[in-house]
């Protein structure tokens, strides 16, 4: 307990304190200025956007991995792990590689919102498949089959059956995707150009000695998270039930 | 080592789970705790283990008091349900554990775990994981590594609880055989009350946090203190008030004095037995046990109209 | 389900599609830029005293941050699963901070705390400890970023192991830390195993946090992720290059942490 108070609730306690050391009319100043508000709709508009996309192409991947067998699957199966594995500064790096001024493909997608989308994608890819497929794995194959042998298309099955026992860890990946993208630094830095990015503004806050404006902005991305972290607990729970 | 609990008492939150407990365990004695899921027994045990602490009470080892004292300073042995084996190491380096914590000499140690599998059949498994070994052979491995630090008692916490019908009875009476062997003060925690009156000397019944009797197996069989205690130990019909014994039931075609009248519902035919299923006047059902023989005797039909008797001694007991 | 070929057909397609291109072109064209001009080229930006010691104080936070946040994390997993405490609930959803805060804001709440005009700054800054802009506050951040994983890989399989090992361990005479290091360890191996990969994955690769408490001077505070930034960050061609060099010493360590990743995983899988 004591470990974590040093390392962890003493620092961000210091955060919360800075933002309103100077009173609440400088932190509402700092955080609804047109700086901070474009960075943090920006941030939250694409994360939310990464979430979605995940989702989709996370289950996608995830249920490929679960009931499909082609060869190299496993390689592909350890493949989803590498954005864990990767720093992330390394990840910004391959994508301005592949999408930035200098890329083979002619693409020039680096200091743009698509950038951003790219780098966030590539980070928060692990979480829903991750999520999904322990649970695609445990399900029960034969309420599969009896609602084939009932007439149910291929589809309706997954509608009724499938999909509602894997929504809630859907649900969880894309939540965790959202919370990850929101606080991305690393694979976005040498992307975001002229996007403007809650994280990034933060951190040019600090470089130019604005600690109170940083702070500010910070509290508010630190509620976002908690707010997460409180979802994805409540959705553990009665999952749990 | 003879064990002596005085007024134990333990609760978890607001459930009591033993309610002022007191009972002696005598010296070489195998004592079974018997009773109902959420009687205590099993809480008793751990207690006596020094796994739990009492909340009132003490626990006294040959006069000592050892309430307060850690698992390890008790010399005891413990046998759990699911056998709790050391996964990650075989069947001779389980046996050896307690021995190699206490440092002895390697030499000993082969020489006493030798023995110790010799004892419960396992040699030819002495490299094998726990995993490998059938239910029935984890739990002999299982009383090995007790049995290997000598323990002045040892404690067993349903140790036959998971296994099958045929092994269980298989190692019921293998337990009891050790038992007159090694004689070491033995309790046992059990919910299956033929398994106790197979295996021990004494039966402390135990329902909801308290001992309701103790006694030798026929003596809670034949003289139960309560309508539970019987109810427990045996199968048991209501008959004019008093519970009574199916197979201590008569029954006649002639009316005597005292007698009950009854009608036959059904009769079924157990092999030896023969059961009697009859129905009382208020409308109560009931049953008698009778053996082949004696329902051959009687010649009894579905529908006939006959006379139970209880015994003597059954109408004399205190209504609960 | 049954699922018609072409439509099983399609639906790999995509994913691997996917993956390969958010994936493994980008990597592919990275080893591609870094040995473009030959591969003495590229050692040579390896091998530049800058990056040898940047690379040295990664592995070197990574040695200290690693074995504190794996010891902790064994302690907290027995605490959350075996611990008898109030407030257990609240330990288990602080743990899980590390995982949604922002980098860049761990290293804001460092500076604020332990910098010169922080709550505890002038404390250390009198008894000659520099924590920030020197690699004490790396430290700090790294651990603060890697705290939960080994916990969260420990407890699931400490749960599942149950109690009832070490309480026979009890009563065979086994002391406290003999029964920790002869049963207990032996039973969790695999998920601290795990869970030290994980958080040496993470360790290795921060750069959010430290790049707020380093003063980025090359041979004292600068590790290999700070370097790729720099290198990004400087003018010219060549730079670039130097970037591409050190992002490739990265690249193989985090292939080497995805292989232990992988294998490990299995085993811990057949364990269960």
């Amino acid at each position: 307990m004591i470990y974590l108070s040093i390392f962890v609730l003493i620092p961000l306690a210091a955060v919360v304190v800075k933002a309103f050391a100077q009173g609440p009319s400088t932190f509402f100043d700092a955080i609804t200025n047109s700086v901070a508000l474009n960075a943090l709709g920006v941030t939250l508009g694409a994360s939310l956007v990464v979430a979605a996309i995940s989702a989709v192409m996370g289950t996608l991947v995830a249920w490929v991995l679960v009931r499909d067998r082609f060869p190299g699957q496993r390689f592909v199966n350890a493949l989803i792990d590498l954005p864990f594995a990767l720093p992330t500064i390394v990840a910004g790096l391959t994508l301005v590689a592949l999408y930035g001024p200098d890329s083979p493909f002619g693409l020039s997608l680096a200091y743009t919102r698509a950038g951003v989308l790219l780098a966030l994608m590539f980070v928060t890819l692990p979480f829903v498949v991750r999520s999904v497929q322990p649970v695609l794995i445990d399900l029960n194959p034969e309420a599969e089959e009896c609602a084939a042998s009932l007439g149910a298309s291929n589809w309706t099955t997954f509608r009724r059956i499938v999909f509602p026992s894997i929504r809630q860890s859907i649900v969880s990946g894309a939540a965790l995707s959202f919370a990850r993208g929101v606080g991305e630094f690393g694979a976005i830095v040498l992307l975001a150009g002229k996007v403007q990015i809650a994280s990034i503004v933060i951190f040019a806050d600090i470089e130019s000695d604005a600690p109170q404006a940083a702070a500010s902005l910070s509290v508010v991305l630190l509620l976002i998270s908690l707010i997460i972290l409180v979802l994805l607990r409540v959705l553990g729970n009665r999952h749990a039930h | 080592m003879r064990i002596d609990i005085l007024d134990v008492g333990k609760r978890f939150g607001d459930f009591v789970a033993l309610a002022d407990v007191s009972m002696e365990v005598a010296e070489g004695s195998l004592t079974a705790l018997l009773g109902p899921s959420g009687s205590g027994k099993s809480t008793l045990l751990r207690i006596i283990a020094g796994l739990e602490a009492p909340d009132t009470g003490s626990v006294q080892l040959d006069g000592g008091d050892v309430t307060r004292a850690r698992p390890q300073d008790r010399g005891i042995g413990f046998v759990f349900q699911h056998y709790a084996p050391f996964n990650h190491m075989s069947v001779r380096e389980n046996v050896a554990f307690g021995l190699r914590i206490r440092k002895r000499p390697k030499a000993e140690i082969k020489a006493k775990v030798d023995e110790l599998l010799a004892l419960v059949g396992l040699t030819a498994w002495s490299g094998q994981r726990p995993a490998q070994l059938s239910g029935g052979q984890r739990q002999r491995m299982a009383l090995a590594r007790a049995l290997a630090v000598d323990p002045r008692v040892l404690l067993l916490d349903e140790p036959f609880g998971a296994l099958d019908a045929n092994v269980r009875a298989e190692l019921r009476l293998w337990l009891r055989r050790l038992h007159e062997e090694q004689q070491v003060t033995t309790v046992l925690v059990t919910h299956d009350q033929e398994e106790a009156m197979e295996v021990s000397d004494r039966i402390a019944v135990m329902h909801e946090g308290r001992i309701e009797q103790v006694g030798s197996p026929s003596e809670v069989y034949d003289k139960p203190v309560n309508d539970f205690v019987m109810g427990f130990l045996g199968p048991a019909v209501r008959l004019d008030g008093h519970l009574v014994r199916p197979h201590d039931l008569t029954i006649s075609h002639q009316r005597n004095n005292g007698d009950i009248e009854a009608v036959i519902t059904r009769i079924v035919h157990l092999g030896f037995e023969v059961r009697v299923e009859i129905e009382l006047p208020d409308g109560s059902q009931a049953r008698a046990q009778l053996t082949r023989a004696q329902a051959g005797e009687l010649d009894l039909g579905t529908g006939d109209t006959v006379y139970v008797k209880a015994p003597a001694t059954a109408r004399e007991k205190a209504v609960a | 389900m049954r699922i018609s070929t072409p439509a099983r057909l399609s639906l790999r397609t995509v994913a691997v599609l996917y993956l390969a291109v958010l994936l493994l072109v980008p990597l592919g064209l990275v080893f591609y830029r870094t040995f473009q001009h030959g591969f003495s080229e590229a050692w040579g930006w390896m091998t530049t005293p800058a990056a040898i010691s940047a690379l040295s104080l990664t592995l070197l936070i990574a040695a200290i941050a690693v074995p504190l946040n794996t010891i902790f994390g064994i302690i907290c997993a027995h605490v959350l699963v075996r611990g008898r405490v109030r407030g257990r609930a609240i330990l288990d959803a602080l743990i899980d901070l590390p995982f949604v805060v922002s980098p860049i804001i761990v290293g804001l709440a460092l500076i604020l705390v332990y910098g010169e005009s922080g709550w505890f700054g002038n404390w250390f800054i009198n008894h000659g400890i520099r924590i920030i802009y020197a690699p004490a506050g790396m430290v700090i951040a790294t651990v603060f970023v890697s705290l939960p994983f080994v916990v969260r890989e420990v407890a699931p399989v400490l749960r599942e192991a149950g109690e009832e090992q070490e309480e026979a361990a009890a009563t065979l005479g086994a002391s406290w830390w003999q029964t920790f290091r002869r049963v207990t360890m032996p039973s969790i191996r695999w998920g601290v195993a795990y869970g030290v990969v994980l958080t040496s994955a993470r360790a290795l690769g921060e750069i959010g946090a430290v790049l707020v408490v380093s003063s980025n001077v090359a041979g004292s505070t600068l590790t290999l992720p700070l370097l790729v930034y720099q290198r990004d960050s400087q003018i010219g061609p060549e730079a670039v290059s130097g970037a591409y060099a050190a992002a490739t010493e990265l690249i193989v360590i985090s292939l080497a942490v995805l292989l232990l990743m992988t294998l490990l995983g299995q085993r811990r899988e057949q364990v269960r």
